[in-house]
């Protein structure tokens, strides 16, 4: 393998892993605030329709991104009022959340664009376009260096340098801010919160919306980033790979960018070689395709150690007697 | 009569007619209460006397139905937790608000933070902790995670927490529960320093003893009533447990001396290591006769849960048991979990926690009481349960332990704390065992109840039945026990009778040390205070 290609496919692993850390991300600041979401996969899908169809109607890919913000942050709002403020099941919360945006997304879709659930293909200024970082060009020629900056870092869309600027972000908001110190707080010890004088209600509400803007981010650019469009489930479990990547990374910032790397690393190699030759045996493209889904159950089933989720997580916040 | 402390000035907290109902319950009827400033004040009443909801009132977690609550004579309305703290309240919860894996800088800077950004926040906490540190005998590493802490140096983080906020006023709900002896000496010792220093003190708690050795006065509540205000200079043990209760109640427990007979249950060399790789019980050697009594006394978490586990037939899954139990010198096997072979066996069990493993909470009272016998010969028709047999029972029983209310449809968890635990108690007692375990029999029950369960045990023993009792109440431990062997660290750091054990003594054994064992003139360090400071 030469390091042309090399390069390609761990550019398309940037590229894949974008929505996936975006979701990641979005659900770190939901579990931290001990507020479980497996609608992670929902949210993403109702922002990919939403900012599709915005962006086509509109003709512009910000619309679209706000659209994409909006039809998440609404769902994020139902999950926080299910399980916040009538202490629902988080669970079933988000099971709903999926079933919903799964359903409502092409029912939608086809009563507005009669195209079977999709909607029309995007171009132009309805889509993120690429960026090139200035003096890409310039640098092309310098050995090893050029090549990584002209082709892996640079030409992107803007939503992808968003999500990995979300990072450090979002590690300093954790372990540098009020907000920070609070929202881990309320995630493990909510009562501990309550009794400082800080409300738990308006804290989780909080990082459930956080959640909701950043799904919103992800589906935007699945549908008007990555493709050129939004198409009938189009997430294809890219939540619950983000959710799977979230427990791996212990839910940590920077562990959630190796995680969701690895993974956006699988789905590239099987990308690139359909029917990979080790030379004794060709592995079937079904397996490359499902490698992804295949370490989810693996991470899921607790196979890389144990990770401890934030200890009030699941539980809705009643205040003792 | 006057209050201790009450000269002229405006007292740190009044409060005038507060009353509070959940629903049909009046938690509190028209309370006043007057706490002169710089004294520490008692309250002290059964439980569900309406003391915690008073003081969940004073620290804005429910808003009083009608009252007034005056702070330095001026009315305040507390709305919140923040205008409680605002109002200089500090409050240390039964239960610690502490989150686990936060340093103990990060507890106390939390909701009382100087801006959006955290460091500054921490730099100047960093420096306050270690003035109030010097300045009141509250020294705890900034850095420690509070997981890693003992109990109490988690306490005082909750106390640092109060005085980071500039509390005046300090109220601690049964502070002592968790500590260890020389734990609560030294939580006194902080205490008195803070009044010294003109701090309020709030004292909540039902143990006598406390409310004698430190505060100035003391409140006495009664079924949502503030039934006395007075010097505690000016009454006594058995004034305020009459008042507590509405009637005298017998403090020191009427019992015959023993008259043991053969060995019902020996236990040679019982070591257990847990799932987790932690040795809980390093050997351990009991005998217990029959019309015997042994207490077991110990602050909690030194083997005593382990203990009465593996007796009762149901040690966590994948410890490693080693050595030997007979009951009446047949051997019992020792892994496995198998309750129902040791209750065949004539071991009956009242467990620690009654709502985790003594009841279940949502069946009603009559299946509760049925529990771990329902497959008793006289409970069967056939293949079915005889319902009518376990409710005809269940009444009887009822009845005899005057559980309140007597209705045997009423789920478990609509029971007051006495009341379940005297479902269990007569579930198991009744039963006649050859062995009784029972584990922490009074734990958050009621004056009366605790006298009848007394009783009730007692009169097993002069039944001739043999009793292991394990208690984190030395008063319940020197009043019951014919012999006491108190634990420490999954040992027996010995043996006392009750009548010559002072607890002191006892209170040393707790603490790891034995104090016939130390060589004269050494100071004595107790484990137990060094924690993980």
């Amino acid at each position: 393998m030469d390091f042309a290609t090399v390069l390609q496919i761990l550019d398309s692993a940037v590229r894949l892993m974008t929505p996936l850390l975006l979701a990641c991300l979005a659900g770190l600041y939901s579990e931290r605030a001990g507020v479980f979401d497996i609608g992670l996969e929902g949210k993403m899908l109702m922002a990919a329709f939403t900012s599709a169809s915005v962006a086509y109607a509109t003709g512009s890919a910000w619309l679209g991104l706000l659209a994409g913000i909006a039809g998440a942050a609404a769902m994020a709002g139902l999950h926080g009022l299910a399980s916040i403020s009538f202490r629902g099941n988080q669970l079933i919360s988000g099971v709903a959340i999926n079933f919903l945006a799964s359903g409502l997304t092409v029912l939608l879709g086809q009563k507005i664009f009669g195209l079977g659930g999709r909607t029309p293909s995007l171009s132009g200024a309805a889509r993120f376009g690429e960026i090139t970082l200035p003096l890409a060009d310039a640098l092309r020629p310098v050995p090893v260096i050029g090549p990584i900056y002209a082709e892996l870092i640079s030409g992107h869309t803007l939503l992808v340098y968003v999500a990995f600027a979300m990072v450090p972000l979002t590690w300093w908001v954790l372990y540098r801010t009020r907000f920070g110190l609070r929202l881990r707080a309320v995630g493990e010890n909510p009562a501990s919160v309550d009794t400082a004088g800080v409300s738990v209600t308006r804290l989780r509400y909080g990082a459930v919306m956080i959640c909701g803007v950043l799904c919103g981010i992800a589906g935007a650019y699945l549908a008007t980033g990555i493709s050129a469009g939004f198409v009938k489930e189009m997430t294809a479990g890219r939540g619950f790979i983000a959710l799977a990547a979230l427990i791996f990374a212990k839910w940590r910032p920077w562990s959630a960018l190796f995680a969701t790397f690895l993974f956006g690393l699988m789905e590239a190699v099987a990308n690139r070689f359909p029917d990979l030759d080790l030379g004794f045996v060709t592995v079937p493209s079904m397996f490359m395709n499902a490698l992804p889904y295949i370490l989810t159950v693996i991470i899921l089933a607790g196979f890389v150690g144990r990770a401890i989720p934030p200890r009030a997580g699941g539980e809705p916040y009643v205040k003792e007697r | 009569m006057a209050l201790a402390g009450a000269t002229g000035t405006a007292p740190a907290i009044e409060l005038r007619g507060i009353c509070k109902a959940f629903g049909p319950v009046q938690a509190n009827r028209d309370i006043d209460l007057s706490v002169p400033r710089g004294t520490i004040h008692g309250i002290i009443g059964e439980n569900g006397a309406g003391k915690s909801t008073l003081m969940s009132i004073l620290y804005g977690f429910y808003r009083p139905d009608a009252g007034e609550i005056l702070v330095g004579g001026k009315p305040v309305a507390i709305a919140d937790s923040q205008a409680a703290i605002r109002a200089g309240i500090g409050m240390v919860f039964q239960h610690f608000k502490l989150v686990q894996n936060f340093t103990v800088l990060e507890n106390v800077v939390l909701g009382a933070e100087d801006g959006r950004l955290l460091r500054p926040s921490l730099a100047r906490a960093r420096g306050e902790l270690k003035r109030l540190a010097a300045e009141y005998e509250l020294q705890v590493d900034p850095d420690a995670l509070v997981e890693e802490l003992s109990v109490g140096h988690q306490q005082r983080v909750e106390i640092l927490k109060a005085l980071y906020r500039r509390a005046d006023i300090l109220i601690l709900d049964e502070p002592t529960g968790v500590l260890t002896p020389a734990e609560a000496d030294h939580l006194f010792r902080i205490l008195r320093g803070l009044k010294d220093e003109g701090k309020t003190i709030i004292l909540i708690t039902h143990k006598l003893r406390e409310i004698m050795e430190i505060t100035d006065n003391v409140a006495v509540m009664r079924r949502g009533e503030m039934v006395a205000s007075v010097r505690t200079a000016e009454t006594s043990p058995a004034a305020l447990a009459e008042l507590m209760v509405g009637r005298k109640v017998l403090l020191r427990v009427d019992k015959a001396p023993a008259r043991p007979g053969p060995p019902v249950l020996e236990v040679r060399g019982l070591r257990m290591v847990d799932a987790d790789g932690v040795e809980r019980l390093r050997g351990i050697d009991l005998d217990i006769r029959a019309g015997e009594i042994l207490g077991i006394a110990g602050v909690a978490g030194n083997g005593q849960t382990q203990l009465l586990e593996i007796l009762g037939g149901y040690a966590e899954p994948g410890s490693r048991l080693s050595g030997e139990i007979r009951l009446k010198g047949q051997k019992l096997p020792l892994s496995g979990s198998d309750g129902r072979a040791r209750r065949r066996a004539g071991i009956g069990h009242v467990p620690e926690d009654r709502q985790a493993e003594g009841l279940i909470m949502d069946f009603t009272a009559w299946e509760n009481v049925a529990f771990g016998y329902q497959d008793a010969p006289e409970f069967r028709n056939g293949l079915l349960m005889d319902n009518a047999a376990i409710r005809k029972d269940a009444t009887g029983k009822i009845a005899r332990f005057d559980i309140r209310p007597p209705d045997p449809d009423l789920a478990a968890k609509s029971f007051s704390g006495g009341n379940q635990q005297k479902i269990v108690v007569a579930r198991e007692v009744e039963r006649n065992p050859e062995l009784l375990l029972i584990g922490q029999p009074t734990r958050g029950v009621d004056i009366g109840a605790i006298e009848f369960i007394h009783k009730r045990i007692l009169a097993l023993r002069d039944a001739g039945r043999a009793v292991l009792l394990v208690s984190v109440e030395l008063d319940e431990i020197m009043a019951l026990s014919d012999r006491i062997a108190v634990m420490f660290d999954g040992r027996i750091m010995g043996e006392r009778l009750p009548g010559e054990a002072t607890t002191g003594d006892l209170g040393c054994l707790m603490a790891g040390v034995d104090p016939t064992a130390a060589p004269p003139g050494a100071t004595a360090r107790t484990d137990a205070d060094g924690g993980a400071g």
